[in-house]
């Protein structure tokens, strides 16, 4: 086949498997929630409702639009499509299995952080083009909790990098034929993971949009289809981090007997399962806590678990 | 790779100019990250991926997200709008500009007489700015984390509370 191509067709299934994931999310999360929690939830449309993100897009795309008069026009327009974007650009550097990876970047790990850190603004300019009160503050609340946790995320990852050698997911995935990295690299493991939760403002970590505090949070003036994309921003992040977290510390797309496709795309999904998990059973904490725990307990851990790993690599030469 | 590269620096003078003649302080941010991503993209197409990276992570991501903070914070109306509007006037410019156009009359000057560079650029990789870091240039770097530390600690005292005031109000 014709390597220009092969390489749009790459692209194509790699944009669509990202987004038809988010859209399946929609249902997922809501079918999965309703059985932790002992409900039904929406089983009406179709086959085991599955119809429901139909019918959840259609209402979306027809509701009406509507811009506040007192927001800041262009940014507010701009801000969903930011998150947005942002999230989908870390999609090029995943390694989906061998030779599948629509740019195969000698700094794909930083790409991701990199990736990630501009996704704050997304969220911190919508927040503030809003012109409310509390979509400011939950703007700020964000912008500080992305912030702090991007730093563990990334002092977590440098285990990962000095073991493997190098910053290339593909190679990291390489390295970890023999032994996962969630072995040798157990704490860091567990920071990304919660980092991870926090970069993806999921429940636990939700405060940037905490209901019963600040309405909606960063998007409380949204409606219509600029709120459907902080959604689909929200479901792409997770399963980013999912798929992250399988390339990073579960192996990729090692595994024995099925083909290699269909191990990544098995262990993103128990992840992502796990995320919805976390949100049926987890409260809330306080915003003073989450700061508290992430720069006492989090970034202590992934200082260690660096120093650590760094003197094990230089003790075996 | 070479028109590539003039878009992206022709996009990043275009940013910052934005950034000087805006009059809405967060409108000027936001050309100034547009700026450093084309700046990070020139580093990338020169073959030094590693750099372009961190122009991302540190610039765009983490200081420029800083600045937005706050100017949030601030809130600044429209009043303040007008102000900057005030001070932005024609009669400013004279003096910026001599200067500017002086250094850029040398930049030309240096340009022409210096020879061409040579065509292929060399990737620097990762490994190598390490090197280079710990290695020559480990001095700087030191300094640099002295730096940081000195700030470090200062925001600390700022922003320590007062336990046991002076004087104790009230009661």
């Amino acid at each position: 086949m014709n390597p220009i191509v092969k390489q749009l067709l790459i692209i194509v299934v790699v944009f669509a498997g990202a987004m038809s994931a988010s859209a399946g999310l929609i249902w997922l999360e809501r079918r999965l929630l309703s059985l932790w929690q002992d409900r039904y939830g929406p089983n009406r449309v179709g086959p085991f409702g599955l119809m429901q993100v139909v019918a959840d897009m259609i209402k979306i795309f027809f509701k009406e639009d509507w811009i506040p008069p007192f927001a800041d026009r262009v940014v507010f327009v701009v801000a969903p499509a930011l998150l947005v974007v942002s999230v989908l650009m870390s999609f090029a550097v995943l390694p989906v299995a061998p030779g599948i990876v629509v740019s195969d970047l000698n700094v794909g790990l930083l790409f991701f952080l990199g990736m990630s850190s501009l996704g704050v603004y997304g969220i911190a300019l919508g927040g503030w083009a809003s012109n409310n009160k509390y979509a400011l503050l939950g703007a700020i609340r964000a912008t500080a909790q992305m912030l702090s946790y991007e730093v563990f995320m990334g002092l977590a990852l440098m285990g990962v990098v000095m073991l493997s050698g190098s910053f290339n997911l593909g190679r990291i995935v390489a390295a970890q034929e023999k032994m996962w990295f969630c072995v040798t690299q157990f704490p860091a493991m567990v920071v990304f993971l919660i980092a991870g939760f926090a970069e993806t403002h999921r429940m636990p970590f939700d405060l940037p949009e905490a209901e019963s505090e600040l309405i909606a949070g960063f998007h409380t003036e949204y409606s219509g289809i600029k709120f459907g994309l902080f959604f689909v921003g929200e479901y792409l992040g997770v399963t980013l981090i999912s798929a992250m977290i399988v390339t990073l510390f579960f192996g990729g797309w090692h595994g024995p007997l099925l083909p290699p496709v269909v191990w990544f795309l098995g262990k993103t999904f128990v992840f992502i399962c796990g995320f919805i998990l976390l949100r049926a059973s987890l409260p809330r904490p306080r915003y003073d806590q989450l700061m508290a725990f992430g720069w006492k307990v989090l970034l202590p851990v992934a200082l260690l678990n660096l120093l650590v790993t760094g003197a094990v690599v230089l003790a075996r030469g | 790779m070479i028109a590539l590269f003039y878009i992206a620096a022709a996009v990043a003078v275009l940013a910052t100019l934005m950034v000087i003649t805006r009059a809405h302080a967060v409108h000027a941010l936001l050309y100034l990250i547009v700026s450093l991503l084309a700046v990070a993209l020139v580093f990338f197409l020169l073959g030094a991926p590693f750099a372009a990276a961190l122009e991302v992570i540190v610039y765009a991501g983490a200081i420029m997200v800083l600045f937005v903070f706050v100017v949030m914070m601030l809130n600044l109306g429209a009043h303040s709008v007008k102000a900057q509007r005030q001070w932005l006037r024609p009669a400013i410019w004279i003096g910026p500009c001599l200067l500017a156009a002086v250094l850029l009359a040398e930049l030309i000057y240096v340009l022409a007489a210096l020879p061409a560079p040579a065509a292929a650029p060399v990737v620097v990789g990762p490994q190598a700015v390490g090197l280079a870091l710990f290695g020559p240039y480990l001095l700087a770097v030191e300094l640099a984390s002295i730096m940081l530390l000195a700030g470090l600690v200062g925001a600390y005292h700022l922003a320590r509370p007062e336990i046991c005031g002076p004087t104790e109000g009230g009661t």
